[in-house]
């Protein structure tokens, strides 16, 4: 079961730089949203917001609102700990665990919260390294270390872990960032693939993968969200010079 | 071009240096273990190592005694001392800019200047005039005050050497920070751990003045904890600054023991973490 997700108002301070400012999105259910735009721009911290990992530092401050469905995850009820279970994230850089093995990767997260065990474990880990298109190539090393695999294969690792506590929506950072072509092709693949269960937000530089992948883009620059709206009608005519400019390369 | 050659020159100067330096720093070690080990080899067999002291002038006689108390006085030490460090670590690499943190590590760094012989007094001022009596237990509190803060510190290290990459993914995964320190960032760390706590064990297992101003020393074999206990190093120097030609053997082999102990226990150290990184 998968929610919508949606950020109103957003500001956001780190000690007294504001990075985000009165950011407003709306990212459908079964959709791939994209924000884009130059580096430092925000778009991270947008998506860190959405699972809290920026309780972590204590010199940020955060107001306004994002709901999953009708809860807003930034009230002070609620546990970010428990939030992050329902969240799952894809960081730029792959990071599985380097103590585990393929196996214990995936199952990290079924023994965190006691979720399953013994055959239901096993299966549940078979179920999601196929998901995340990776069960062919490791089904036979499951013991062998998680680092042990390529980067594009730690990526899809990664993918299966966060499946692996059923999450209600996908944050990825930059998922393709440190990864070759072909790597870059079949996370892609995954992604859409995902897109039929799941809400999903995706930080990229590369415009061609937003186009490819997302069916709304969100631009954001300096702090301010310029523009969102359906990718296809962004890519062939945007609203705002800004994102014109930054869409055909004269900017960024 | 002049200036090319010249730069090359002085490279290969500045390199031979530096292997010069370390073969001198390798050649000092291996001289010292060469020299324990041909005055000490004599005086070490199985009777030696299972025996109590003798009076002097009786032949046989051995270091049994201090062998056990020196075990049970490190083995003590680390007790109280793995604890305290690997949690104060702990603390100290989730908390790294609380003004608790940075006082730690500053009464750490001032720990580890103090003199031995320091702690040796605080806790004979302490603990044995308290008491009135000389003990293992007072020589284990001791080892494990010089033990302490070798372990925080280099826990601490191994612990930040975790990347925060790690912990956010742990994080992300929905693990709290208790979950992500117990099942992430020690178990990433047992290797580098491992190695501060065998330092801290062979810095203990040599001390001589904290053990001797606490536990004193005995001719007797340990019965209790709160009975005073002969210790390796101190019998080293009991017998070592004695005019008897025995006794001054017996220091030698003892030396060797204590020397051979720590040795062993840095290689394991190194052992350990090789087959540890080859499984991974």
């Amino acid at each position: 079961m998968t929610q919508s997700i949606a950020v109103e108002d957003l500001s956001v301070w780190f000690g007294r730089h504001q990075v985000l400012k009165n950011v407003s999105l709306y990212a459908k259910p079964k959709e791939v949203t994209a924000l884009i735009g130059p580096s430092g721009c925000g778009k991270t911290t947008l998506l860190r917001c959405i699972n809290r990992l920026h309780d972590l530092y204590s010199n940020a401050t955060i107001q306004g609102k994002i709901k999953l469905d009708t809860e807003n995850i930034l009230a002070d009820n609620v546990d970010p700990v428990e939030l992050r279970r329902r969240v799952g994230m894809i960081f730029q850089k792959p990071n599985p665990f380097p103590h585990l093995s393929i196996f214990e990767n995936v199952a990290a997260g079924l023994r965190l919260h006691g979720l399953a065990c013994g055959r239901a474990a096993a299966d549940r880990v078979e179920s999601c390294l196929r998901k995340a298109a990776l069960w062919e190539e490791v089904k036979d090393n499951l013991d062998r270390p998680g680092i042990m695999l390529s980067g594009g294969q730690q990526q899809r690792l990664c993918i299966a872990r966060a499946l692996a506590i059923e999450p209600t929506v996908f944050l990825m950072d930059e998922p393709c960032a440190s990864l070759d072509p072909v790597s870059t092709m079949r996370i892609e693949e995954l992604i859409k693939e995902l897109k039929e269960d799941y809400t999903v937000i995706i930080v990229t530089h590369n415009m061609q993968q937003a186009a490819r992948i997302s069916q709304q883009t969100a631009f954001v620059l300096n702090g301010e969200l310029v523009e969102a709206g359906p990718t296809t009608e962004m890519f062939i005519a945007a609203k705002d010079d800004r994102t014109e400019a930054y869409l055909t390369g004269q900017m960024g | 071009m002049a200036s090319k050659k010249m730069r090359k020159t002085t490279g290969y100067l500045l390199e031979f240096a530096c292997l010069l330096s370390a073969l001198l720093v390798m050649l000092a070690l291996c001289l010292i273990l060469f020299y324990i080990f041909r005055r000490g080899i004599a005086a070490v067999n199985i009777p030696f190592l299972t025996s109590l002291p003798t009076p002097v002038g009786e032949p046989g006689g051995g270091i049994g005694n201090a062998l056990i108390g020196s075990a049970i006085m490190v083995g003590l030490g680390s007790l109280l001392a793995i604890p305290f460090g690997i949690s104060a670590a702990i603390y100290l690499d989730q908390n790294p800019k609380s003004k608790l943190a940075g006082a730690t590590r500053f009464a750490n760094r001032v720990l580890t200047g103090v003199p031995s012989l320091i702690v040796g007094l605080f806790v004979f001022t302490v603990l044995v005039l308290r008491t009135g009596n000389y003990s293992a237990l007072a020589g284990g509190i001791a080892l494990a005050v010089m033990m302490i803060p070798t372990i925080t510190l280099s826990a601490e290290e191994m612990l930040r050497l975790v990347p925060g990459s790690w912990r956010e993914a742990s994080l992300a995964l929905g693990a709290s920070k208790k979950q992500t320190v117990l099942m992430l960032i020690l178990p990433a760390a047992t290797g580098g751990l491992a190695v501060g706590i065998m330092l801290a064990v062979a810095l203990a297992a040599g001390q001589t003045a904290p053990v001797l101003l606490t536990a004193l020393t005995s001719r007797f074999w340990l019965e209790n904890l709160q009975q005073p206990s002969a210790s390796l190093p101190v019998l080293i120097y009991n017998y070592a600054s004695s005019p008897f030609p025995d006794w001054q053997e017996q220091a030698w082999g003892a030396a060797l023991v204590l020397v051979t102990t720590i040795l062993i226990l840095n290689v394991a150290a190194q052992l350990f973490i090789v087959v540890r990184n080859r499984r991974l």
